[in-house]
This record gives structure tokens, sequence and C-alpha cells, in this order.
């Protein structure tokens, strides 16, 4: 086998392709490792060519291979390229490109090593090196692990630089005046008299040149786009209905689906009857699927009626039926044999426990559904010598291979058109409705088959974040926090999301006490030991995975140890903080909410610090404990991500992540009964409304010397800030989520 | 049946019990009305009747006894309502699939009571579910858009 590197090298070129009326730019993926592979592969007519950008005719379109779910990359991926490209916004279409190896994941490999983010060591960084190499070969392109920014930064300005330089080679071809004298704006090349040729006018001559690959990025100070307030490039079409979602396509001859599968996950289907659902107006069709049947009629709220009117005979679950047996098993896991891993032992936190009578608790997080606002949904188009599917998704490249699968053709025969989502949360990660709309529409072929799944379904078929039980020992000394002793048992949601995916990922699950073991807390005695739970109901990630449970875990056994300590909860922690980076952040929240000042009757805060996805992120949290319950006043966020891209987005982001963390917090979790979801809609799990939404301060720091994501990192400490903020207020210590099942909220 | 829909008259022909909201976005072809729950827990669907905000989805088709406005009616990209204008400044939308009802909503409160109280907003904007957490932008902008109307 041939090293990383020479493969690496080998297999993707940033090159330039001619296109009709134009120039391309991007990354060749060379399928055989010719010498001077990219000549001889263009010779051969073997080469795929992947761009970042195209330029054609009277257009310049920009490709962003991550996939938007609401968090506005379909935005800053152009931005990074835009910047360096010199376009102005209102100058380019974007793209989502087609699904390709040449759109690997780079930063994936990060959160994969078994070293903490905020090691920046020769092994750590060493392994992440190593990790990335497997990533790259095998072609991952994924949109998840808040990476899209840490993935795309210098690949797409590099990208747009490379755009740049040729296309001043072109001018400088055209003008007989050398590059250096020559400059760009605004979708132009300047020539010294002032004189202006538009990229679009240069594309024809740039794909006759050898793209000017050497060029070197802009310093952060020429930055004309990045870390400025700008307008997102949805915001119009989002404000008036304009914008198209997967579930308002309408592709001509199109028939409407409804499906409806055993509620019991995984369950067979044992029998059924139709004959309700036949003689409905607007049905023409009922065919099996697996575990379900699938109905098709002529529209949307047909197809659903007449699926609710067949009477089903569900098989039973493959998982204990009741929600106390899926506690039990997991109360039963914090034994040797099902120990993942000890990830974490620093000092002697044996010894320490066994000097003092250790503080125990025990803390537990519920399933909980993802439960995006836009209902899944796919449409399919299954003809002889390909398919055709339309969808939001975050892995295009695994959905062709699945999809292909059930059709039988190649996955490269699989045309996959990337949609703007209505939200995820990870629920897009899953492939049921592909894979369901793509056994109905094999079994029409020619004709596009748009499946909907209802509200209902959306939910009875979420694979929900996986359950999780921590137990705490920790102890304190001299007033300070001496020794924490945590043990967190959980299903793998890795094991069970990408066992379904067909992505099995060996080895210990780092979800099963990120968020808990990583935390740069120079701890006297600090231990963390994670522990494998057999599977359960089917899980799934859930914006911020692990950390979603486990920062409310670790930080809430902090809180308890530090008031034993008797401690203030903010010095405490930046007492024991072990990581410079993470030390600013709990400084800045400290001072942006004031910390340490006198607070109104019936008040109390909370801090909370989690690290997750290399994010170290600190949030403070004012409530007051009113007659009719805890109202949830003020939120104070302080994240460091290296370098903000962009402000208003930013902030909109940690914003959002504390309303979603927060709403689940109170109010939602799913439970099974008879081996069914109990809850139906948004009635049962409801999350935040707006009257109850705190205001929300947000500081972005841009200490750190990698750049980072945003959208799962304001999550993981909110539900902790809570639980301290209500202690603080009335002495009680609330260790189980949803809180609401313990204290009311107004 | 008959309706009219952002100043259109249609014929439809479709069963008594089917909501509005399916005849607009399924025989209609009006898309900036989403589903999102079907039983009026989410506000995704929320359009005018005579300029109240209803649930399309908890309407039947028959029932409608006035003019319909969706999104798509209240303005457009060039030629925007107050509102939406306020919702483009302060740059709310995340996945936006909620902000065609939000909207919606607001621009009924607004046309209701145009200098809405903090309480007027929390009641009147509730019931419209939104999974991105936009909140505090929408507060932010239906105070603006109050300001922009009582302005004009």
């Amino acid at each position: 086998m041939a090293s990383i590197g020479k493969i690496a090298r080998r297999s993707f070129l940033i090159g330039s392709a001619a296109v009709v009326g134009g120039v391309a730019f991007g990354v060749y993926k060379v399928k055989t490792p010719y010498e001077n592979p990219l000549e001889d592969e263009l010779a051969s007519g073997a080469t795929t060519f992947n761009p970042w950008v195209v330029i054609d005719g009277d257009k310049i379109t920009l490709i962003g291979s991550h996939g938007d779910k609401g968090q506005g990359v379909a935005h800053s991926q152009a931005t990074l390229i835009a910047e360096e490209l010199d376009l102005e916004f209102g100058q380019f279409e974007t793209s989502f490109g087609q699904p390709d190896k040449a759109y690997w994941n780079t930063a994936l490999a990060d959160e994969g090593v078994p070293f903490p983010s905020t090691d920046d060591g020769f092994t750590a960084e060493t392994m992440r090196g190593i990790m990335g190499g497997v990533v790259k070969l095998m072609g991952m392109q994924i949109t998840g692990g808040s990476t899209t920014i840490p993935d795309s930064f210098d690949k797409l300005r590099r990208a747009g630089a490379i755009a740049r330089e040729t296309l001043k080679a072109a001018a400088a071809q055209k003008s007989g005046i050398n590059t250096t004298a020559l400059k760009t704006e605004a979708g132009h090349v300047i020539l010294p008299d002032g004189t202006r040729l538009s990229y679009q006018e240069l594309a024809p001559i740039a794909a006759a040149l050898d793209p000017v690959t050497d060029v070197a990025l802009r310093d952060p100070g020429q930055w004309r786009l990045i870390g400025k307030p700008t307008q997102r490039i949805d915001m119009v079409a989002k404000s008036t209905g304009t914008q198209t979602y997967g579930i308002d396509l309408d592709i001509p001859g199109q028939v409407h689906a409804a499906v409806k599968v055993n509620p019991r996950q995984g369950g067979a289907m044992k029998g059924y009857d139709a004959s309700a659902a036949t003689d409905m107006r607007g049905v023409s069709n009922v065919v099996e699927i697996t575990g379900g049947v699938g109905v098709i009629a002529d529209n949307t709220w047909r197809a659903i009626q007449a699926v609710n009117a067949i009477d089903f005979d569900w098989g039973e679950a493959p998982y204990p039926a009741e929600q106390d047996q899926h506690w039990e098993e997991i109360g039963k896991s914090f034994v040797d044999d099902r120990l993942d891993k000890k990830w974490r032992d620093d000092g002697d936190t044996d010894a320490a426990l066994a000097a003092d009578t250790p503080l125990n608790a025990e803390y537990r997080a519920p399933y909980v559904a993802h439960a995006p606002l836009e209902p899944l949904n796919a449409t399919v188009l299954v003809e002889e010598d390909g398919v055709t599917v339309w969808a939001g998704h975050q892995i295009p490249r695994q959905l062709q291979v699945l999809v292909a699968q059930i059709t039988g053709h190649e996955a490269e025969q699989v045309t996959f058109v990337n949609q703007f989502m209505g939200g995820s949360f990870g629920h897009r990660l899953e492939f049921d409705n592909i894979k369901q709309a793509t056994e109905i529409a094999n079994q029409m072929r020619g004709t596009p088959v748009k499946l909907t799944y209802s509200r209902e379904e959306d939910f009875a078929h979420d694979y929900p974040r996986h359950i999780g039980m921590a137990r705490g020992a920790g102890t304190v000394k001299d007033g300070k926090v001496e020794a924490i002793d945590l043990q967190v048992a959980m299903p793998s949601v890795i094991e069970s999301q990408m066992g379904r995916a067909q992505m099995p990922v060996p080895g210990p699950d780092s979800q099963i006490v990120a968020g808990a073991w990583n935390n740069p807390y120079a701890l006297p005695n600090y231990r963390m030991r994670g522990y494998r739970v057999p599977q359960l109901a089917p899980v799934s990630s859930w914006r911020s995975v692990g950390a979603s449970a486990n920062g409310f875990f670790f930080d809430s056994f902090l809180d308890e140890l530090i008031h034993e300590a008797g401690a203030d909860p903010m010095e405490e922690r930046i007492r024991l903080m072990g990581h410079e980076t993470s030390r600013k952040v709990l400084e800045a929240v400290a001072e942006m909410s004031s910390w340490g000042g006198a607070l109104g009757p019936n008040k109390g805060r909370g801090v909370a610090f989690v690290e997750s996805f290399g994010v170290p992120t600190a949030e403070v949290i004012e409530v007051t404990n009113t007659e009719d319950g805890i109202r949830i006043d003020k939120v104070w966020v302080a994240a460091d991500v290296g370098t903000v891209v962009d402000p208003v987005n930013f902030e909109n982001l940690v914003q959002g992540g504390v309303v979603f963390a927060l709403g689940h917090a109170i109010n939602s979790e799913i439970t099974y009964a008879d081996g069914m979801a109990e809850q139906a809609n948004y009635w049962d799990a409801e999350g935040m409304r707006l009257h109850q939404c705190p205001e929300i301060f947000v500081k972005g720091l841009e200490h750190g010397a990698k750049v980072r994501g945003i959208g799962e990192p304001p999550v993981p400490p909110a539900a902790p800030a809570l639980a301290n903020a209500i202690f603080a207020a009335t002495g009680r210590r609330i260790r189980e989520m949803p809180f609401n099942k313990h204290i009311d909220f107004v | 049946m008959k309706l009219v829909v952002d100043g259109k008259s249609h014929d439809v022909d479709v069963e008594d019990d089917m909501p509005l909201l399916w005849v607009l976005r399924d025989e209609l072809g009006i898309k900036g009305v989403k589903y999102g729950c079907g039983v009026a827990a989410c506000g995704a669907c929320t359009v005018h009747i005579d300029g109240v905000a209803v649930r399309s989805c908890q309407t039947a088709a028959s029932d409608v006894d006035g003019e319909v406005t969706t999104i798509n009616g209240l303005g457009q990209p060039d030629a925007l309502h107050a509102v939406q204008e306020a919702w483009i400044e302060h740059q709310v939308a995340q996945c936006g699939y909620c902000q065609s009802g939000q909207i919606m909503q607001a621009a009924s409160l607004l046309a209701e009571t145009p200098n809405p109280s903090d309480d007027d907003i929390d009641e009147a904007m509730s019931g419209n579910l939104c999974r991105c957490g936009t909140y505090p932008r929408i507060r932010a902008a239906v105070k603006t858009a109050a300001t922009k109307i009582q302005g004009a």
C-alpha cells in the first residue's frame, strides 16, 4: 500500500478545467496514479473534476460541499472563497455540488483521536494527522461535528486565491502587463490605467492556462469579509417564503407518498389490511417497504390520510419494550466487563477518595428527539441508467451507496441534489427516509416519488439522543475541589448510528465520555471512565452528541463539589482551569455578567464550562424563583473559536444553541412503552417557546490557534448552568433532565 | 369550492375536510406556507384570513370564509412588507422553515396592536415554534417592524 502522502499527492490536484463558455477551478480526482497524473488523465479522459469555482458565460458559481441545515454554511463557505477571489455578494450563485471524494472532510479526524482538543502536543497532533489521512482515503464527505468551518477555512480560501491568480495571469496574457501590476476587485481584474476586465471575459483565456497554485493566503488585516458582519445570502428568501426546501420540490410527473413502518423501531410487519386505504380519493397504489408500507396518492395529505387508515399487525421491538428496563440495563452497566475505556486518570483518585468521605451523586439524561421543523422527506426517481435523489442530507456519498444497494445501480450512477434543510440537529445524518423513498420509487421506475413524513411518523422513527447515566464521587479539601471520579454509562451512539450507515467505527466510543473527560481542568485527582451499555433503542447523534449529556453530568457534579468546598463557583473554576484559552473564556463570561454583583430577591446564578468540538465555552445563567416556577432571565455566553467568520451568524447560532439546549433540558424526552415512543408531536416534546426565552448575550473570543465551528459548542454548558442557577436560587439540586420532572417553569 | 388567495381567485375541487394548508401547498402550489406538525402546535402553516392569523393545518378549506393571504402574498423579495424588512435587517432566520409562520403571526399582531408590549409579543408569538432558537431576533424584529409601520 502506498503511503498516505503519496496517494494524496497523486489523487488530489488543484487545477482548472475548461467548461462551456468559461473555466472551473477545483480539484482533480485521479483514478490511477500515473507519474504525471494531471496531464495523462486529462488526455485519457478518465479524470473527474470537482470544482469550487465555476465561471461560465455570465455566471459565477461558488461550490460549498457542506450541507446547510440552517447553520448558514452556504453563506460562510461562499464567504471564504469570495474573500480571496475578490467577489462581492450578489455577484455569484452558490451550489452544494455533487458528492465526491474530492470533498473529503479534513476536520473530521480531530474528534476521533483519544486526545483532548486542548492538547497540542506532538503525539496528539501526529494522531490527528494519521486520522486525517484515513478520513481522506475513505473520502468521507460529512456535514457534522461542527467541522464545516475548520474543514473549509484554508481549503476554500486557497481555492479562491488560485482562481484569482489564474484570472490575473489570463489578464496579463490579454493585456501584456505583468501580473504584479494587476489588482482584483469586485469580480474584475484592474489594469494600471483603471481598465476593468471582468472575470467572465477572462475565463476562456484562464481555461487554457496552467493554474497558478503557488499562492499565499491574505493576512487577516486585509480581510474584507471574514470577521465582518455580512448579510446571509439566504436571508431574503427565508423571509419571503421563497426559499425552496426538499419538502417543497415539485418534480414534473411526481407522485406523493406517505409511509408507515413498525413504530417499534426495527420490528417486523407481520401483516396489514389496506382495504380502507385503497378506496380513498386520490390513492393510486400501496406498496410494501422494509418493515411497513408506502401509499401513493395525488397529494401529500391524501397519502398521509390513507396510510393512517391501514390496519397493521406489528412485530415485537428488538429492544426492551418499557422505559424502566432501559434504565435498569444502564444502571447495571457500571461494571468492569462493560468498561469501554478509562479516558483520564490524573493524580491518585482512589487514594483521594479513601482519605475522606466522598460526596456521591447520580445523574440522568433521557432520550431526546431531533424533530427538525421540516419533516423528513425525499424525492427519488429511479430509471434504468441511473437514480436521482433530491433531499437534504449530511452524508451524501454514503447516501449514494445505500441507494445503489436498493436499486442495483453503481453508486456513481446516483445523482444527489442536496437541498436547503429545515433544521436537522442530527436527524438528517440518518437514511430511513431516503431508503424508503428509493424502495417505493424502485417499484415505480420512471416516476418521481416524493415521500413526506407526517410529524407523527417523524417522531415515531426518530433515532433519539442516547440516554445515559453518570455516577460521581468526589472530595474537597481546604476549601478546594480535591478529586472527581466520574463514571458514565451509555449505549454507544456511534455503534448504533454508524452501524445503520454501514460505516462501522472500531474502538472505544469517545462520545460516551465527550464533554466529561476532556475539560482542561488541572484537578489534583481526575478520573473518567466510560461504560458501554449494550444497544437499547436505536440512537443517533443529537446536536453536540455525547457532550449534550456529559457536559450536564460533569459540570453539575463539579458545581456540587465547589458548593461542598464553600468556594465561589466562578473563582474555583478559574482557579482549577489548566488551559489558558479556556481560562480567558471563563474570565470573559465573569466580566460580561458582572459575576459576584448583588442580585435581586429570589434570584440565583449558575455558571458552567464545557469544552466540545475544540471550543471552550462558558455560560452564566440567571433565574428567578417566582411563585409559578422558575423563570430564566438572562444568559451570558463566551466561546473561543479562534476566528469568528461572521459575527452576526455567530451570535445567532450561539443564541439558538442555548435556546435549543435549555428547551430540551426543561421539558423534552422520549420514553418507550410497549416498544414505541410515547411522544408523537410537539405537544409532547415541545422545547422552548418565545415567552420562555431569556435575553442572551454573546461574546466570541479569538485566542485559540485553530479555527473552530460554533454549531454545537453552545449546547452542552446550558443545561448545567441552568441547574446550577436553580440550585443557587432555590437550594434544590436537579440531577435529571428534563428538569420539569422536578420543578416547574413559567 | 372557491378560494381567494393572495388576491387571486381559484376554483378547487377537494374534500370538505382537506386542510387549507394542503390545498395551498399541493393543489395551488403555494409553497411558502409550511407543514410542521399538522395539529396547530408549531405555527409554521400560519396564514391570514381577512388579515387575521390562523393555522391553515387546522382550518378546513371548506370553512374558509374570507380572503387568504400567505407569506407569498404579504410581500415579495422586490416589494417587502415592513415585517419582512425587519426580519432581514435583524437576520432572524437560521434554517428559516418556521419564519413564514412567524412573519405572518407578527404581521397579524402588528395590524391589531401597532405598538405591542413585551407581554403582547410573548402572547402572540409563543404558538410559533422555532427549533433553531431564533427567538431573541424575532422579538427584536417585531419591535423594529412596529417602528417601521408606525413611521410609515
